[in-house]
């Protein structure tokens, strides 16, 4: 093996009195995708800031090509060549900023010079945002950006250095296949021209597709090291999880009567229209390429946005949200996407995100009783497996997937008519996925639920029945037994079906 | 970090305010004659009293992630407004507390609609709400102050006079202990920051109007209505500031253009000074009345010290900035890399 760009040992890190870290050792060799795997708060995205110059530390050593390495802040690490996407999208931009700016953020806080030259700064910018395939206009402020657009702009910000190391923290999170596609192949040019990478995803197609070696962290410490040819990728799932996987198992259970029936539904001007019903008991996972209306779908069922036609009802009566607030009265819940935007109130700690939407219940005129929000909160934790010392911990202080799991109890506390869960799984690991999916089906019976997920795997594993959409409008439905995948993958990528040019 | 290191510098986020304040209390009290007596501390909680519900009111807009620039002028034209009530029309003290009340609420709805439904940027809607007030409240009176028998525009002399129990709500003292010590305006300080309190801690809709401070998209998407909610804060922050001017007119008895001035930058600095309250790093009623007191023993210290007034500002400032560092710098550090 070539000489390791990068080496750790006996690497520690805590938290007050939570060790984190407890003796890492690694090598990281130049011209290789590493890739880490590890359930959520196993310890990854600390590792990441102690390499990036966030934490320093406790014990332990770090040798960047020979020298010994231990950056006293970001921009410290990023002059030694070591370059981080953040897992926390917001940690890698500059929301206020426009995009030119953060995309050349390093460059500004390097000094180059006192007057900024806009023109060329802009121009500077499209080239970056070129490489990653970034297409939005580099005067607007990051702030009005989507998710995967501002994923893409901190990528690209990073890829504009010159790294020795790569490291990239769960960075296809919230991007399309396209977009993540256009991602691995500046991946593997880099690998060509040398640069160790390091990886980090849940997401069992990025490993598969970049893995050169995989490590596996479980607890805080390397609990497995897999190279060559083919890789052992359930040995490295074992590794981090140490047990076996638990099996998906799906038993279809009898649709009750519907308890939302959607006729005639039309998303946007000239979309075909559809209709949509969710029975009880049913748990219906939606799939489809990103732009294919899912978001719209969720928003017109949630009263964010008024549908172009088509009527709704709601346990046989008319539902015709208009805001967020009467849907959740009506018994409409809805999991977002995108948890950092939509949903993480940053100040308060796990108890009081858990418990935001059902405040009135946790109240007695008006006042609110702890101990009812205690118990759900504690209760709650306890079901879906979240990682954290006690639920007064700060909703920043835990793992990114462990945060996820805090989003998805906040909706399933209470019960429901209609749940609907937008990308439940972002940043969530394999087996806790599974524990929310069985937890989302066993409680399914009292409601109908609908999954809205990107990846076919996602619905393989959650639901009864799998919806196809494409151009905004429902092009295919299966039930979740003996599913002939490759046909389903065709529905998903199939551009525009006849019947919707005809009408539109 | 180390472990020792860090618990310190938790110590001093959480304690190093009352510390100081403790020190500046110590201090004043060795150097400055007749400090430390129960009359020089009712002094200091009666200056502080319209300055601290003003600062209450800008609180609740700085929960909800707003501002409220144009308090102290609401506060004047509160002043202004009952002057002319009891002075001009020759009404009760009834009608001019009720039409003052009315007058705060009515400015911060607003306020509110300006900025939620025209999506005016807050500075900016309650800065032009400021100037407007400044100029409005001057235009019944073409600029003069208020008192009994002043003449009016149009000719005549105005007789109405400042009813005794509207002035006894700035001037009455209750006893407490000490015959004639506890000033009402006092006691209504302390019953609004009690009730503030409660109303943000302990009730679900201040749950909600922190949510929204802190995230309002994700709290819209938890239910919440964040329009009803910032409106009803800029309500809360109009009403307080016309209580305050409406202590200010019944302690000065007359309708004076000229007062007010320190009213909106006093009251602010109380608020963020009670962001470093505790280590509490977001506004909150203990802390913004705590702040109001600590900004109210500073400037009597030194005026009993003899300081020269034009210091005073100064030193106003620099206990401001280290407050900031307090609360800023050093609850950054303790929470660095987090998330
Ligand atoms: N700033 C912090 N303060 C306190 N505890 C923290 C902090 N950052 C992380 N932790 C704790 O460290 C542990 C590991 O978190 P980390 O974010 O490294 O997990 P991870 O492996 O990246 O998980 P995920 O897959 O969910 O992203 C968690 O238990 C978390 O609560
Ligand atoms: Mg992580």
């Amino acid at each position: 093996m070539t000489e390791a760009t990068i080496k750790l040992v006996g690497l520690r890190k805590a938290f007050g009195k939570n060790q984190v870290l407890r003796g890492v050792d690694l090598d990281l060799a130049p011209g290789q995708v590493t890739v880490l795997m590890g359930a959520n708060g196993a310890g990854k995205s600390t590792l990441v800031k102690v390499l990036c110059g966030v934490h320093a530390a406790d014990a332990g050593t770090v040798t960047l090509a020979g020298v010994a390495f231990a950056p006293a802040s970001p921009s410290a690490a990023l002059r030694a060549g070591v370059v981080t996407v953040h897992q926390n999208i917001n940690d890698g931009v500059v929301p206020d900023l426009d995009v030119a700016s953060n995309l050349l953020l390093d460059h500004l806080a390097d000094g180059a010079g006192a007057f900024l030259n806009d023109r060329k700064m802009r121009a500077r910018a499209r080239e970056i945002a070129a490489a990653v395939g970034l297409e939005v206009d580099v005067a607007r402020p990051v702030a009005g950006l989507a998710l995967a657009d501002r994923q893409l702009v901190s990528i690209a910000r990073a890829m504009a250095q010159e790294p020795q190391l790569l490291i990239l923290d769960e960075p296809t999170s919230s991007l399309s296949a396209t977009e993540a596609e256009r991602l691995f192949a500046l991946i593997e040019r880099l690998r060509a021209q040398g640069v160790a990478i390091l990886y980090i995803s849940h997401r069992m197609s990025d490993i598969r597709r970049l893995a050169d070696r995989i490590v596996s962290m479980r607890d805080g410490a390397i609990s497995g090291r897999f190279e060559g040819q083919p890789l052992d990728y359930s040995g490295a799932v074992r590794a981090m999880l140490g047990h076996e996987i638990t099996e998906v198992d799906i038993t279809i259970p009898t649709p009750g009567a519907p308890v939302l029936e959607a006729r005639g539904l039309v998303l946007r001007p000239g979309a075909r229209p559809f209709d949509l019903t969710a029975p009880q008991n049913e748990v219906i996972a939606i799939t489809g390429l990103v732009g294919s209306g899912k978001t719209a779908l969720a928003e017109v069922l949630f009263g964010l946005a008024q549908p172009t036609a088509g009527s709704l009802r709601l346990d046989d009566a008319p539902y015709t949200p208009r805001t967020a607030t009467e849907a959740v009265a009506a018994g409409v819940f809805l999991c977002p996407k995108d948890r950092l935007i939509n949903a993480v109130v940053a100040d308060f700690d796990i108890t009081r995100n858990l418990t935001l939407p059902f405040l009135r219940r946790h109240s007695r005129a008006h006042f609110l009783r702890r101990a009812s929000e205690n118990a759900t909160a504690t209760r709650m934790v306890g079901e879906m497996g979240v990682v954290c010392q006690s639920p007064a911990d700060g909703i920043l202080t835990l793992s990114g997937g462990n945060q996820q799991k805090v989003m998805v109890a906040r909706w399933m506390a209470e019960a429901s008519r209609l749940l609907i869960l937008d990308e439940p799984f972002q940043g969530v690991d394999i087996q806790a996925r599974r524990d929310i999916c069985a937890k989302i089906r066993a409680t399914a019976q009292t409601r109908a639920t609908i999954v809205f997920v990107a990846e076919l795997d996602e619905a393989l594993e959650v639901a009864d029945r799998i919806l196809v959409l494409s151009e905004h409008s429902i092009v295919g439905a299966h039930r979740n037994e003996n599913i002939d995948v490759a046909a389903i993958m065709a529905e998903v990528v199939d551009a525009a079906p006849e019947t919707t040019r005809e009408l539109a | 970090m180390n472990p020792d290191k860090r618990s310190a510098v938790e110590l001093m986020i959480r304690y190093g305010f009352l510390v100081l304040m403790a020190g500046l209390i110590v201090f004043f009290g060795s150097t400055a004659e007749g400090f430390l007596t129960p009359f020089s501390a009712v002094f200091i909680l009666q200056s502080v009293a319209i300055t601290g519900i003003l600062a209450l009111g800008v609180t609740a807009t700085l929960v909800v992630g707003g501002f409220d620039l144009s308090i102290g002028a609401v506060a004047t034209s509160a002043l202004m407004l009952s002057s002319y009530v009891m002075v001009v029309w020759e009404l009760s003290a009834f009608w001019a507390v009720l039409l003052c009340l009315l007058m705060g609420a009515a400015v911060g709805l607003v306020n509110g609609l300006l900025i939620v439904k025209m999506k005016v940027p807050d500075l900016l809607a309650t800065l032009g709400m400021m100037f407007l007030l400044v100029g409005a409240q001057r235009i019944p009176t073409e600029g003069r102050s208020i008192s009994t028998g002043m003449s009016l525009p149009d000719g005549s002399t105005a007789n109405g006079t400042f009813s005794e129990g509207f002035l006894m709500l700035g001037r009455h003292r209750l006893d407490l202990i000490l015959p004639d010590l506890l000033p009402l305006s006092v006691v209504f300080l302390i019953a609004i920051a009690v009730a503030v309190w409660v109303f943000l801690e302990l009730t679900r809709h201040g749950r909600l109007m922190y949510a929204i401070g802190s995230n309002a998209q994700a709290a819209a998407l938890a239910g919440a209505n964040v329009n009803r909610y910032k409106v009803v804060a800029y309500m809360i922050s109009g009403v307080l500031a016309s209580v305050g001017g409406i202590l200010l007119a019944a302690r000065l008895g007359r309708g004076d253009v000229a007062s007010g001035n320190n009213l909106l930058l006093d009251a602010v600095a109380a608020a963020l000074i009670g962001f470093a309250v505790l280590g509490a790093s977001k506004p909150n009623a203990f802390g913004t009345a705590i702040g109001a007191l600590f900004v109210g023993i500073l400037l009597q210290g030194l005026t009993m010290l003899n300081a020269p007034y034009y210091t005073q500002d100064f030193i106003k400032g620099a206990v401001l900035v280290v407050a900031l560092v307090f609360t800023f710098a050093l609850s950054a550090r303790g929470s660095r890399g987090r998330g």
